[in-house]
């Protein structure tokens, strides 16, 4: 269980003057193989909070602990082994073949002076298939699509084997056809791997069709966490966004849908 | 998979690169503008003293190509490692500072420092290292001294910044000096291997040894760091402590490099890059690639250099120069 007790980070003030932003006092509990969706306005701490989930940044209050074990006092390569994090966007400053993007993914496991052997060479190829990717392994990943590189990052964070995977707004930059993509692969993963999944996104309707439970942010604070049906209501999007929208229940895919109506008149 | 596993690769990398260096080697010393016969220079039934081919080969030419491969090598692998390091195919030794400190190091010793030697070292040399590891300091404190991952961009502009700096205190120096030691110091400048004998070379391995223990716990990581920090530590690198190793042996190995031969130009781009061409980007490729071809490129520059315009052997600098300038900008305009 991926766990953060009242986590709290501050970003700047060197000079005095205080944080130039803060998470404060965020709890979230996710269970083995659960899917959580991280929902809230720009700039309220939702790719903070990300981060600390995944040991990239250190709490300042507070503590996240993976099974009990504080990510603190753990090496990166030791949280890399369980954990993996799947950004907006990836761009090498060299012309890595997919195979060599999800090879990468091996890192964690090897020693500094080990290459990768069969082993680890058979966990990349079931990465590239089960994400559908196998048949690019060969290409150069500058020239493939933008769908076809978040699958081809994907993978390459699948050959990490973690229990893990953390998604930091994985369809932000894909049009629609991509992003149905990328939630049938997460919600494959989900399902039939027990991966658990955490997922930041501005995207309500893909949160609401993918995760089980929500956690809105708003200004670095919890404004509700609880199961999607409960949280994500007309009162809540308005809370977090000054949006009026429509908010109901889709029968035919099967989850809540919201259909914003306009901005709010307070 | 298609491709053959990295394992193969590797080892089918080292054994055509190393059996390019090693021929490339063995050859080198046998060409020049007199030609000797290795059986001769070998010969025990002449006397040293009396055997103008042993004297050639021995003291003219193998230290020379000896330097040429020790050299080519260590530029070579440090720009590989600093242009994954900055994430730009365009990075070298000479954009960090280190090689402009040992220029600076190495005309002041030209111009005020009479033969103070220590030990089996002289000043020129042991000048430009303590400049070369000067200006390193410097940089590195810039860019490490307010955020616990190294800034890549603070470091690269504190290298050109520290490169316009030192090149005005250059000219500074030039101007104080007369015109002997103004030859000398263009001479210097311009990147020679013309060493003379094997103590410089001798000298130079400590340092280059340290480098490339280090330079080969890094290949991974550099990998990695060419996804980006963000990445390279979702994926279980320390990215601070792997800059600072990446950026430390790289200016090791240049400060050796450069104090023994001068900052001859472009290696540090020209192989990373060719290399590339045929192993591909994966640095536990290119950097022994790197290593054993940038010493082979080098030893050919200078084997150029001493042929082309016989009997008189221009400096290796001048011929890595002209072919590197016009390199770079094919690499400018190259569509990416």
């Amino acid at each position: 269980m991926l766990r953060a007790a009242d986590a709290g980070y501050g970003y700047g003030g060197t000079s005095g003057g205080g944080d130039a932003f803060t998470l404060a006092d965020v709890s979230l509990e996710v269970a083995r193989g659960g899917f959580v969706g991280l929902l809230g306005p720009n700039g309220c701490g939702k790719t903070t909070l990300l981060k600390l989930l995944g040991g990239t940044l250190t709490t300042r209050t507070g503590a996240v602990t993976l099974d009990g074990e504080d990510l603190a006092g753990m090496s990166r390569r030791r949280i890399a082994q369980r954990i993996a994090i799947v950004p907006q966007e990836t761009h090498p400053s060299f012309d890595f073949t997919v195979q060599e993007m999800v090879l990468m993914g091996r890192h964690p496991h090897l020693g500094p002076l080990t290459l990768e052997g069969p082993a680890d060479i058979a966990i990349a190829q079931e990465a590239l298939t089960a994400t559908g990717t196998a048949h690019l392994v060969d290409r150069a990943y500058m020239t493939l699509s933008g769908g076809e590189k978040q699958r081809v990052v994907i993978a390459s964070a699948l050959a990490q084997s973690p229990d893990v995977l953390l998604l930091d707004e994985p369809t932000a930059s894909l049009d629609l056809g991509f992003q149905m993509e990328i939630a049938a692969l997460l919600r494959r993963l989900n399902r039939q791997r027990q991966v658990t999944l955490v997922l930041a996104t501005h995207d309500l309707n893909l949160a609401a069709s993918l995760c089980s439970h929500l956690l809105l942010l708003k200004g670095g604070r919890t404004l509700a966490f609880g199961p999607t049906a409960h949280v994500l209501t007309a009162a809540i999007v308005r809370a977090l966004y000054g949006v009026d929208a429509d908010v109901t229940f889709h029968a035919r895919a099967g989850h809540v849908t919201v259909v914003p109506l306009g901005a709010a008149h307070p | 998979m298609t491709t053959r596993p990295l394992r193969t690769r590797l080892v089918l990398t080292v054994a055509g690169f190393g059996g390019l260096t090693a021929a490339v080697c063995v050859l080198a010393p046998l060409v020049g503008s007199t030609s000797i016969s290795l059986t001769r220079a070998l010969s025990r039934s002449i006397p040293y003293a009396d055997n103008v081919d042993a004297q050639i080969f021995f003291v003219a030419r193998l230290p020379r190509v000896m330097a040429g491969a020790l050299v080519g090598a260590t530029l070579a692998t440090a720009g590989a490692v600093l242009q994954a390091l900055f994430r730009n195919p365009l990075a070298a030794p000479e954009t960090l500072g280190v090689s402009a400190g040992a220029a600076l190091g190495a005309i002041l010793a030209i111009t005020f420092g009479a033969g103070t030697r220590i030990g089996p070292l002289a000043p020129v040399p042991l000048a430009s290292l303590a400049g070369a590891l000067s200006a390193m300091a410097i940089v590195y404190l810039l860019a490490s001294s307010t955020r616990r991952a190294m800034s890549t961009s603070v470091l690269l502009l504190a290298g050109v910044a520290l490169n316009a700096f030192i090149s005005a205190m250059i000219l500074f120096v030039q101007y104080l000096a007369d015109f002997t030691q103004t030859y000398r110091a263009v001479r210097w400048l311009i990147g020679d291997l013309d060493v003379g004998s094997f103590g410089p070379i001798l000298a130079a391995l400590p340092l280059v040894g340290i480098a490339f223990a280090i330079f080969a716990t890094l290949p991974g990581a550099l990998n990695l760091l060419s996804l980006g920090p963000e990445a390279a530590t979702a994926r279980g690198v320390d990215v601070a402590r792997a800059q600072r190793l990446a950026f430390v042996s790289a200016s090791l190995a240049t400060s050796a490099a450069v104090s023994l031969a001068g900052p001859v130009a472009f290696i540090g781009i020209i192989v990373p890059h060719l290399v590339r061409l045929v192993v591909g980007v994966d640095h536990r490729l290119v950097l022994p690639a790197a290593a054993l071809f940038g010493a082979a490129f080098l030893v050919m520059c200078d084997l150029l250099a001493r042929t082309v315009m016989n009997p008189v052997e221009l400096p290796v600098g001048i011929v890595t120069a002209v072919i590197g300038g016009p390199f770079f900008l094919w690499l400018l305009t190259r569509k990416t």
